[in-house]
Formats: C-alpha cells, structure tokens, sequence
C-alpha cells in the first residue's frame, strides 16, 4: 500500500505536482495517465525517493518514508531508457541489488536465475545490454528491479522507447507477470491505450492534479469531468454536446422535416466514410463548419445507406449525454511540456533534479 | 561537394607531405641516428648512472603526479558536470588556464610563489625544499597536466547521464557504491585517456620542469632535462638522441599498455 498524502513540487517557478493525494491498495497494479506536463513522472519519482517533496508525505507500507532515500524505501524503479549498467552482463545487472546486499553467492545465483527464467532471459546472461534488444533490455531492468523484492515496483514510462508492436506484446505480459507476482506496481504512461490494458486503477493526471481516480470502466463510462472524458477515449462534440463517438445515433432526415439544430441534435454532412473492419466511422460536418466523427456498425451504416455528400441527422441520445464540468483552471500552460520534458530527461547537461 | 579528381588527389598528397614532412620526418631522424651505431650503443648510452637516475626521477614525477590528477581531475569533472554551485564558470575557465600558459611562465611564477622571499618561501626554512627539489618538479608537472583528466572525463560524464546511477540508488547501492561500481567503469573511457596525455605530457614536460629544477646530473634531471644538457653542455650529440629514443619508448610503452588494458577490461 503507498499513500500519498498533499504532495507538492516545484521546478523553479513550474508547479509539477499540485496537493495530490492519491492511495494505492496493496497488489494492484495503477496507471498514472496524463499528458506531457502533468506531474505523473514526478509523482513516481517522488514516491521512488528521487525527488524530494516541497510538501506532503509518503507512506510506503505503513512507514512514512518521506525523509527516506531511495536506498531504504524497498522499491523496485524501471526506468524509460532502461538504465542499464552498460559495462555489466545481464547477469551482473540483474544481481546488481542482491550483490550490494552482499546475500550469498549460491543465493544469488539462484535468484537471478529464477527472474531470467521469468523474463525470459535465459541463455543471455553473459550478453551485455548493448547486445540486447530494447524489449530484452527492459526485461533485463525489470528483472533487476524484482531481484531484491521490492515492497512496490515503480515503472516510469517502461515502454515509451519501444515500438507499437513490441509495446503491445510486452505490457500483456506485464500483466500476466503481475498477477503472478502480485507486488503492488504503479505504471506512468500517457498512453491512454496502454492504460485501459493493464491497469486495474487509473489516475489521470492534469497540471500537476489528479482529476479523477477509478478502474478503466468507470473513467471511461463515468468521467467526473471534460478532461478525463476527451483523454480516455475519443469523443465528438455534437452541437456543442461531448459525447463517445459510438454512442451518436444517425438518421436519415424525413422528407418533409422542420426539425431545427439544438444541443445533442444537428443536421451534418457526411465528408467520409471509413470502414474500420467490424465498424465504420462516419467523418461529419455540421452547419456551422464544426467537424465531428461517428461510429456505428457495419449493419446500421448499410441500414442507412450512408455515402458522402448527403446529410444526416447526428443525435446525442440523452442517455450517453453527461453534463460535465471543466476540469478546475482548464488550459495548459505553453511551458509545461518543456518541463516534463526536462523533469524526465535530467541528467543530460543539466542539473540533477534528484 | 564536387571536387575533380585531380584536385582530390592534390589535397591528399598536400596533407600527406605536411604529415610526413613535419611529424614523421623528426620522429624517424632521431630513431635512424640512435641505431645507427647499433643497438650496443644505444644501450650503453641509457645504462649512465645520470640517464638511469634521469629516468627512475621522471618515472617517479609521473607516478606522483597520475594519481593525483586522477583524484583531482575526476572530482573536479563530476563537480562541474554534475554540481551548481556559484563560480562554476571560473572554474571551467581555470581549468583550461594550463593550456594558455607558457610553461616557461608557470616555472617563473613557482619560482616566486615558493622561492626563497616568496609567499610560501618560508617552508623552506622547514626543512621542506619545493624549488630545486622534487616537490617544485611535481607541482610544475601538475600545473601542465591538470586540465587532461578533467577535461576527458566530461563529456564522457555527460553522456551516461544519471539514470544508471539513480537506478542504482533505488537497488539500495550507496554514495560511494554507486561511484565505484557504476560512475568509474562508465567514464573508465574517458579516464584511460585522460590517463595516457597526462602520462605522456609529464614525460615530455621541459620548460615548467627546468625553471624549478637544480639541473644536477645523476640527481635532479628528468629524461628532457637530460636530453638538454647532453645536447647543449656536454655536446653528446648521439648521448641526446640516445635519451630522446628512451622517452618515445616510455610514451609508446604507455600507449600500448593502456589499450591493451583497456581492451581487457572491456571484453572480460
């Protein structure tokens, strides 16, 4: 179990993490979601010890190591470029903790062997990273992170190097690693995609605030306001009215029809129609030039004969509709990009930050 | 870039020239006039107790001076790479001022700071003799060769980052385990060439060097000051060439040694 109790930081005079307080139930595994900016790398660095609070507390399986170096906080940190000891075999690597520990040498060998069994590593042992693949690569860090039984393992956009299909590959079987493993993990990613697949929890993260916290349903179902909805899931805006693009209903206009436009309900153009496989998103344009996208099935698009040119109604069904607030001071401010940016990428030619 | 054959070839046999006129030619004159007489004589003119003592003293200065460079060299790049502190640009440019400094310069400065009259002349009335002594002879050294280290191990610095060691950090390693088994053998690179110019400019180092030493034959004369006097004073011409073969030798032997460690190190 980690709580995080009024957690604030600042770079300079770029606030990254704002009073968040989250709590994380032991076992599970917990996306931190947000885009660039939003303070979710910082909160894991800060629960890992590498950076330091302004404010607030870190309470780490019932101990309060807010003061504690990351040495002693019993976690496990996989980082986004790997961090591999380059001048380390694998099984050097993966030994690393368990060495510095000084635990006995049938122990280790033992252990090391058990983890390069899970990651699938066996027979490379005695390569070097530069001889590995990125996706080995970061099997190897995890591996290295899991040798000295951490109380939580921390994983800070693990596969953000790697490309879409071995991303894939390897967060389904990160998730199959968890539920065998079971240690409590919280992954940051801004891959809302990444996200919906192997978290049990997400929290998504907005300038430096936690907006809403809850599993992939009901963020995706319930959010509690506009940001969460448009950053999980696509969404359309019909009439002024967000909605999932899979929920708006199309209908042929009625000869005579007088209907007017109103929210969740306009007469559109259709620009185009894409056939994704099983579904077909319809590209759409209302009167006033908005620009929005609806997706219906195969069955319904060929019910209503859709082809480009003609005009449709899109209507909103009150029951997908839900009057959702502003996330508290919308907008992202221009330099909080840059600051992530940096905040992920200290080390290379600028002060450590940790 | 369009270059025509014939100029391409110009500009090679141009740059070859330069190369051999000027770097080759003086290397392989001094080897050719050594072993012309045989390697006998040779031999025998680097077995006089005043070149066995020239070489035991400049082998001595440069066991000193190495791993004080390397102390000093590796703190001082990992303070600047990594620290922000007030006046860490007067200390980037502090760092170069050896290479902007005639080193005739710096042995006059030595000569006023730790003479006798000097700032800290008084130590010699201590006992401690640093101006035509062995301590003066370091110091000049160590003033020559300070930037090497320092400034191979930097960029290598950079370049790994910190992630491996934070990663360590979070594996439980400490401060200093995390120096000694991560940050060295990464920057082991830019060390080993830092290693090898300091090696190589203390051996050749002339003009600091003769400003602070008694010039003593068979006491206080490294191989180039001996080199000097065999040349000027005794007019040997061949003993001079004898001592400057010995000193490319002892820079080669280094060159070798190190890239043969290096290479060691990096598949073992």
């Amino acid at each position: 179990m980690i709580t995080v109790t009024g957690a604030r930081k600042d770079f300079g005079t770029f606030r990254a993490l704002d009073d968040v307080s989250i709590e994380i139930p032991s076992g599970t595994l917990t996306a931190l979601l947000g885009p660039s900016g939003s303070g979710k790398s910082t909160l894991l660095r800060s629960i890992a010890g590498l950076e330091s609070l302004d404010a607030g507390t870190v309470v780490i399986a019932g101990r309060d190591v807010t003061r504690v170096p990351p040495q002693q906080r019993g976690i496990g940190f996989v980082f986004q470029h790997y961090a591999a000891f380059k001048h380390m075999t694998v099984r050097d690597n993966v030994a690393f903790g368990l060495t510095i520990r000084r635990r006995p040498k049938a122990e280790v060998r033992a252990k090391v062997d058990e983890l390069l069994e899970v990651v699938g590593l066996e027979g490379f042992q005695h390569r070097y990273p530069a001889q590995l693949s990125g996706g080995q690569r970061q099997r190897m860090a995890l591996a290295r992170a899991l040798a000295v039984d951490p109380e939580v393992l921390l994983l800070d956009e693990p596969f953000g190097a790697l490309d879409a299909k071995v991303r894939a590959d390897l967060r389904r079987w990160l998730r199959r690693l968890h539920d065998e493993v079971h240690v409590t993990t919280v992954l940051v990613t801004h891959d809302q995609e990444e996200a919906l697949d192997v978290a049990d929890t997400i929290a998504v993260l907005n300038r430096g605030r936690i907006e809403q916290i809850g599993d992939p349903d009901t963020l995706y179902d319930a959010p509690d306001n506009q940001f969460v909805m448009s950053f999980l899931g696509s969404v359309s805006s019909v009439g002024g009215t967000l909605v999932r693009p899979h929920d708006i209903v199309l209908e042929r206009p009625a000869p005579d029809d007088t209907r007017a436009n109103g929210p969740g309900r306009v007469l559109a153009t259709i620009e185009r129609v894409v056939r994704l496989g099983f579904e077909v998103r319809v590209e759409l344009r209302d009167a006033d030039g908005e620009r929005f996208a609806a997706e219906v099935t195969r069955g319904v698009a060929q019910q209503l004969g859709l082809v480009a040119g003609e005009q449709v109604w899109a209507v909103a069904p009150s029951h997908a509709v839900r009057d959702l607030p502003q996330p508290p001071d919308a907008g992202v401010p221009a330099d909080a990009a840059e600051a992530d940016e940096v905040a992920s990428t200290a080390g290379v030619g600028e002060p450590a930050r940790a | 870039m369009t270059t025509s054959t014939t100029s391409r070839l110009t500009l090679r046999t141009l740059a070859l020239a330069y190369l051999v006129a000027l770097l080759a030619v003086p290397v392989l004159m001094i080897l050719w006039r050594t072993f012309e007489p045989g390697f006998g004589a040779f031999w025998e003119s680097i077995r006089t107790p005043a070149a066995i003592s020239a070489m035991n003293l400049t082998l001595l200065i440069v066991a000193i001076v190495v791993p004080l460079n390397v102390v000093f060299g590796v703190t001082t790049a990992l303070a600047l790479v990594r620290g922000s502190f007030r006046g860490k640009g007067f200390i980037e440019a502090v760092v170069d001022l050896p290479f902007a400094v005639s080193p005739v310069v710096v042995g006059v400065s030595l000569i006023m700071l730790w003479g006798v009259g000097g700032w800290f002349g008084g130590v010699e009335h201590l006992g401690f003799r640093v101006i035509f002594g062995l301590p003066g002879m370091v110091i000049a050294t160590i003033f020559v060769t300070l930037p090497f280290v320092v400034r191979e191990v930097e960029p290598v610095l950079v370049e790994i980052g910190t992630e491996q060691e934070q990663a360590a950090a979070t594996l439980g390693a400490s401060g200093w385990q995390t120096f000694w088994r991560i940050t060295l053998p990464a920057m082991r690179w830019g060390l080993t060439y830092g290693v090898v110019l300091t090696i190589a400019r203390s051996l050749g180092e002339f003009g600091a060097v003769t400003m602070v030493s008694s010039n003593f034959p068979g006491i206080s004369q490294t191989l180039t000051l001996l080199v000097n006097s065999r040349y000027i004073d005794d007019q040997n011409t061949y003993g001079a060439y004898a001592a400057a073969t010995l000193l490319m030798g002892l820079a080669v032997v280094t060159l070798l040694l190190m890239t043969l460690l290096d290479r060691k190190r990096s598949t073992t």
